[in-house]
């Protein structure tokens, strides 16, 4: 019953809105907005001739790249401004203006220096991604239990063995949110900067179908595929951290 | 002697929070540090464990200055101490890093059972009781073979039954290993029922307003005129009448 409830009803609740929306298209007699079957035709079409996977692969590799640096570059600086609070004092004024501006605000300079090319919309994802994953770092580590620091250090580990053992261990489930969270907003950054910035990957497919040929089988393809993608990599980030939970 | 209080003074800012403290531990002395709450007697604590350097003085352990926290003298706090990413086992051998693999899973073995944790070695804190997850943290600390203990209000945040049971076990486990125990409290009965001596702290700046012997044998009877009267004399030390 359980299972049942958890595969069968969305399942059934996405055939009832694709019967709906079916039966919409009929009913308005529209001849802008595709048929669900329509949509389906066009993206199995693009399929066929392998642009699709392309497009898919371009996206998925410029999200990897641009959310990887963020990774790599912001969780370390984080726990680094976390745990020396006058740095922290000091570059956060910095970091809390610069958050709100929308990662799209940086695209004129990101075409400017980098082109129409891959590397403007992998910086664009690494802004977006960047910030929440050091704001959840840096709040992670000064948010650690002063008795688990305390008891680290009563049992003689040094400062890199606190960090490994204590640290990173204490700030990981806030830190798996911080990261499902930046990979949300890099993901819909992603599609509006290949809007702009490239000639390929899934935001570009929207932009191209509608402006070379009202293609709307295609805009409307691909934003399905940009929410079943996007669903894919949420469900796996909440799967890490369940996992890390129950660990 | 064990430990050596030589005139600890301390304040935060302008507060004034240790006025001369003078005291001497024996080694494997259980001594109870009695006092109202936030008179400074967690931050007495605190300084002879090497957590917080006091604005005057200094705490000697075995003839040396204190100058840092050490894994041969251990801090316990209240249950909230355990890691919660750790289960049971890996929680006991967190401070054993340095020894030997079979040293490690000796100590382990012995310490689940002692603190009465058997058939719940990989279990993690948050499936563990209040008194379960205080037993785990007094055990983690006893793994190291610490030569003293210190603990800070470890069973305030237990009921009043289990609190009971801790407190024997506490006992048992200080019988069979002896080791020097600086125990923190505010609970008048507690430190009565546990201590060879309470020191009995008065309100901020806390200095010792007097330290009252416990000599009364373990297991220790509590309609006993002799423990009624010591309580009470407690009771009377901090101004309390003994009715509610």
């Amino acid at each position: 019953m359980k299972s049942v409830e958890r595969y069968l009803l969305p399942v059934l609740t996405a055939m009832v809105l694709i019967a709906l929306w079916h039966l919409a298209v009929i009913a308005t007699g529209t001849n802008i907005f595709p048929s669900p079957a329509a949509v389906a035709k066009g993206i199995f079409h693009l399929a066929e001739k392998s642009l699709l996977w392309s497009y898919i692969g371009d996206s998925i590799m410029r999200v990897v790249f641009g959310y990887g640096a963020a990774v790599i570059l912001g969780i370390p600086l984080g726990i680094l401004l976390g745990w020396y609070p006058a740095l922290g004092r000091l570059v956060n004024p910095v970091i809390q203006m610069l958050r709100p501006i929308s990662p799209l605000a940086w695209m004129p300079l990101a075409v400017i220096w980098f082109g129409v090319s891959n590397v403007a919309p992998i910086f664009l994802i690494f802004l977006a991604s960047l910030f929440p994953l050091l704001v959840a770092a840096m709040d992670g580590v000064r948010n650690v239990p002063p008795m688990f620091l305390q008891a680290g250090r009563n049992f003689g580990l040094s400062v890199p063995q606190l960090m490994r053992r204590v640290v990173f261990p204490a700030i990981l489930p806030r830190l798996l949110v911080g990261l499902r969270i930046a990979f949300g907003i890099a993901w819909l950054v992603l599609v509006a900067a290949e809007m702009i910035a490239v000639d390929s990957g899934l935001g570009y497919l929207i932009i191209d179908s509608r402006n070379a040929g009202k293609r709307y089988d295609l805009v409307v393809g691909g934003m399905l595929l940009i929410g079943i993608i996007g669903l894919a990599f949420d469900t796996m980030f909440r799967r890490a951290e369940r996992l890390a939970r129950a660990e | 002697m064990k430990v050596r209080f030589s005139n600890i003074n301390h304040h935060f800012g302008s507060t004034r929070v240790l006025d001369r403290i003078d005291l001497d531990v024996k080694e494997g002395e259980f001594v109870c540090i009695l006092g109202p709450s936030g008179c400074g007697k967690s931050t007495l604590l605190n300084i002879v464990g090497g957590f917080v350097k006091p604005s005057e003085g200094e705490v000697r352990i075995d003839d040396e200055p204190v100058t840092g926290p050490d894994p041969r003298r251990i801090f316990v706090f209240q249950e909230r101490g355990v890691f919660p990413w750790l289960d049971v086992e890996q929680n006991i051998s967190f401070g054993l890093f340095k020894l030997p693999e079979g040293e490690q899973r000796r100590r382990i073995d012995h310490y689940v059972q002692m603190v009465g944790l058997k058939g719940f070695e990989h279990a993690y804190p948050r499936e563990l009781s209040g008194g379960m997850k205080q037993r785990l943290e007094v055990a983690r600390a006893l793994a190291v073979n610490p030569d003293v203990l210190y603990l800070d209000e470890p069973f305030g945040a237990l009921d009043s039954i289990t609190r009971l049971q801790m407190r024997r076990e506490l006992l048992r486990i200080w019988e069979a290993e002896r080791k020097t125990i600086l125990f923190v409290t505010h609970d008048i009965e507690e430190s009565v029922q546990l201590a060879d001596r309470v020191v009995v702290m008065s309100q901020r700046p806390a200095r010792i307003q007097k330290i009252v012997p416990i000599d009364i044998p373990h297991p220790r009877d509590l309609s006993d005129p002799r423990y009624i009267a010591l309580r009470d004399s407690i009771f009377g030390e901090i101004g309390l009448a003994h009715q509610v």
